[in-house]
């Protein structure tokens, strides 16, 4: 118990909702759906998370600034776990989350379901003009998570967050 | 479970060898996008084997990731001599690329339905990370073969003849093959390979490549049994510069 606050689901995701992605600083490790689980016992509280690349650098970054951030709102006992039972995925990404990239001027992620295609890959609207008339530069950009692509109608380069499986 | 341990060490030494390999394009690639593109890769590859070497350090007890990659013996390595071998030029590295990340997509999509837990998770979550890897190949071949000049066709065929007895040594069995395939930890190395070859063929019909002939006896085996080139040995001296300095290092 926190000054009279009650320690609840709510109020643990209300405090993960600001913690961000290092690398996109506009969207949390909430809606980018890297957690998994939240398990509160008395004034314990576990985190589970995962990361989205296996490869990810910033894992443990984000896994103490949670910690942090936990520890800040006047939790005591709190543990942050890497969830091994669930893997990330791009449908992952919650749809506010989706909104929060357009306007950081990245092109969203295609709903897959489970079967990423190669025209999913490849087809992606501008993030700056909405046009569907883009082709795609390279499979990799400046962060693992984001393939590099060109709008035909306004001519900006943008990149984008990739459709994992 | 000593031959779950050495499928697992032959998969994640494989991973790191070429990760490294990859690496070594950083600042050098032919393009800004090749440049990334194998940085990229390369990061991929390096993250496949540090959770795979976690497998080995939680489930075996063996040591912890780090120790793994950077402190065992050359011999103790049991990756195959394809990833081993310099960069050479970009088409034979691309050609290296398409030969051994096929292959890797097949042995991680074999792996889903492993009976090791564990294995399967990791080789769901690889998989579809992978598919970036071959679309890439994919469409570097495709671009320097069908779409390419006379030079690059050349090329791409003369670096497939060099690299292909090399990319038969990715399918050396393990010891005691028959026991995993018996476990259904995994299919082996000769149903990998039949699955694979078909990739080739299908793709070298479509690019207008040719697939050498390869005598039995010149075949790169040796890999998973320890044995290496002096390719690896000045690899793994350079990988383990910084380290030697000081193992006792905190980052």
């Amino acid at each position: 118990m926190v000054n009279e606050k009650i320690i609840d689901r709510e109020f643990v995701m209300n405090i993960l909702s600001k913690v961000m992605d290092p690398e996109i600083p506009v969207i949390s490790v909430v809606d980018m759906g890297m957690i998994t689980d939240v398990i509160i016992n008395g004034e314990q509280v576990t985190v589970k998370m995962i990361p989205t690349f296996t490869a990810c650098p910033a894992i443990k970054l984000m896994q103490q600034n949670i910690y942090d951030n936990l520890l800040k709102s006047g939790l005591s006992q709190v543990e942050v776990l890497i969830d091994k039972e669930i893997r990330w995925n791009s449908d992952r990404v919650s749809e506010k989350g989706k909104k929060l990239l357009e306007e950081f001027k990245l092109g969203t992620p295609a709903t897959h379901h489970g079967n990423v295609t190669e025209e999913m890959i490849s087809k992606s609207k501008c993030p700056y003009c909405g046009s569907e008339n883009t082709t795609m530069n390279s499979l990799f950009g400046s962060t693992l998570c984001r393939s590099t692509h060109y709008c035909f109608d306004c001519k900006m380069k943008f990149e984008r967050f990739k459709p994992i499986a | 479970m000593e031959v779950v341990k050495d499928l697992i060490l032959r998969i994640a030494d494989d991973a790191l060898m070429i990760g490294h390999r990859n690496s070594e394009w950083t600042g050098i690639g032919p393009i800004l996008e090749e440049d990334i593109a194998f940085s990229s890769m390369a990061q991929d590859k390096i993250g496949h084997s540090q959770a795979l070497y976690n497998i080995l350090h939680e489930e075996f007890q063996m040591n912890d990731p780090d120790h793994l990659a950077f402190r065992r013996n050359v011999k103790d390595f049991r990756s195959c001599h394809l990833v081993d071998l310099p960069i050479g030029d970009y088409a034979f590295t691309l050609v290296r690329h398409f030969f051994f990340d096929h292959a890797e997509a097949l042995r991680y999509e074999a792996l889903c339905s492993s009976s090791f837990t564990p294995l399967a998770k990791l080789a769901l979550k690889f998989k579809g990370e992978i598919k970036y890897h071959t679309l890439h190949a994919d469409i570097w071949m495709k671009s320097l073969t069908l779409n390419g000049s006379e030079e690059s066709k050349a090329r791409i065929q003369s670096a497939v003849n060099e690299l292909y007895p090399y990319a038969l040594g990715l399918f050396e069995p393990g010891i005691n093959e028959q026991q995993l395939i018996d476990s259904k930890v995994f299919i082996g190395e000769a149903a990998l390979y039949n699955l694979w070859i078909q990739k080739v063929k299908d793709s070298f019909t479509q690019f207008n490549l040719i697939i050498p002939n390869v005598a039995d006896n010149k075949i790169q085996y040796g890999g998973r049994k320890g044995l290496h080139s002096q390719y690896l040995s000045e690899l793994v001296n350079e990988m383990t510069e910084v380290i030697r300095t000081d193992y006792e290092a905190e980052w």
